[in-house]
């Protein structure tokens, strides 16, 4: 059983401007420990978190892989959010390393067929498209979840770029719900980019039905 | 945290950069040493990751030159040591990253690198 990160550095204010975890991290976490030890048989060097918010599912990784085994690097839009992911590593023990970027974009070109472990918990609320655009301009909290008409505006873009990030032994793990349309993200992964998928955990929380999906080569 | 392990992965996005874009040239940068533990296996796997020239030329611009100009054949516990020490105990907490191609300056602010991009620059 691997504890769940320590959060209590971070307050209210932070929450303000940064996603809380909750029942959609908390089964991101869930999957990851039942994979743990596939994923330390791997041996990762090179984990991406793309839109790390609080830091809490890299702290969760880091004490899966342990801290000096793999380098963590946590993408997110939002400044608040990089400096929160920079908090939870040092209170956590775990070297996060945060940079304040769109996805993966300044990693793109070195990253290529490099990255062991992928993870992205999507903005994936389906909301108008408007919405979703302002909130990725505005960089705050909304921005963590509205995802546009079928919740998979910003999703869309990075799944376009994993086939190039994963190295060969790479996993990329998605949280996703079920208005997102699930078999179509796989049928696309496969048919567009040869990604094998699986579902490895599904939950009903409150109205959502929350899935995490695992994608390797 | 901005270490050289890091830096050595960031290339400049701006739109229409695309070749001598990396490795971003760090300037008036702010240092501080910080022990990190030791792990041998993660070293020896993330060589072959790494740029190296990019490496030696970022460790000269915050004034290590302990590295060797290539990597040497024999990775013994001296060598290990060192690039241990210069891959993830050197930390920029301030300063700036400058594209060689189109002199895009990226900030580093309390030791997160800012690599966002205004709309126009987005590719």
């Amino acid at each position: 059983m691997i504890p769940t990160p320590d959060l209590s550095h971070l307050t209210r204010a932070d929450y303000d401007h940064v996603y809380e975890p909750a029942e959609d991290t908390f089964v991101l976490l869930d999957a990851l420990e039942e994979d743990a030890q596939s994923l330390r048989t791997i041996q990762p060097r090179i984990c991406l978190e793309i839109g790390s918010g609080s830091g809490c599912v890299s702290a969760f990784l880091g004490a899966i892989l342990g801290s000096s085994s793999a380098l963590y690097l946590c993408t997110d839009i939002n400044s608040r959010a990089t400096r929160c992911t920079f908090l939870t590593g040092q209170q956590n023990k775990v070297s996060l390393n945060p940079i304040n970027a769109s996805l993966a974009q300044p990693l793109v070109k070195r990253l290529a067929n490099s990255v062991d472990i992928l993870l992205f918990n999507p903005p994936y609320v389906p909301t108008y498209e408007e919405e979703a655009i302002d909130a990725q301009h505005g960089a705050d909290l909304s921005g963590s979840w509205a995802g546009g008409s079928d919740g998979m505006r910003v999703t869309d873009i990075l799944l376009g770029q994993v086939g190039n990030l994963l190295s060969p032994k790479g996993h990329f793990y998605l949280v996703a719900v079920k208005q997102n349309n699930i078999p179509e993200i796989q049928r696309l992964m496969q048919s567009e980019h040869g990604l094998r998928s699986q579902i490895v955990l599904q939950r009903r929380a409150g109205r959502e039905h929350l899935f995490v999906l695992k994608f390797t080569r | 945290m901005v270490r050289l392990i890091t830096h050595n992965l960031l290339a400049c996005h701006v739109k229409g950069c695309t070749s001598n874009n990396f490795p971003l040239k760090l300037q008036d940068v702010q240092i501080a040493l910080r022990e990190a533990e030791f792990n041998e296996d993660f070293l020896r796997g993330f060589i072959p990751r790494l740029e190296w020239g990019a490496l030696v030329q970022a460790a000269r611009e915050v004034g290590d030159d302990s590295l060797p100009a290539e990597v040497p054949e024999m990775l013994d516990d001296e060598f290990l040591k060192q690039l241990h020490h210069v891959l993830l105990e050197i930390h920029i907490d301030e300063g700036s990253m400058v594209c060689p191609n189109c002199k895009h300056v990226y900030p580093i602010s309390s030791g997160i690198p800012n690599m966002l991009l205004a709309e126009h620059e987005i590719g």
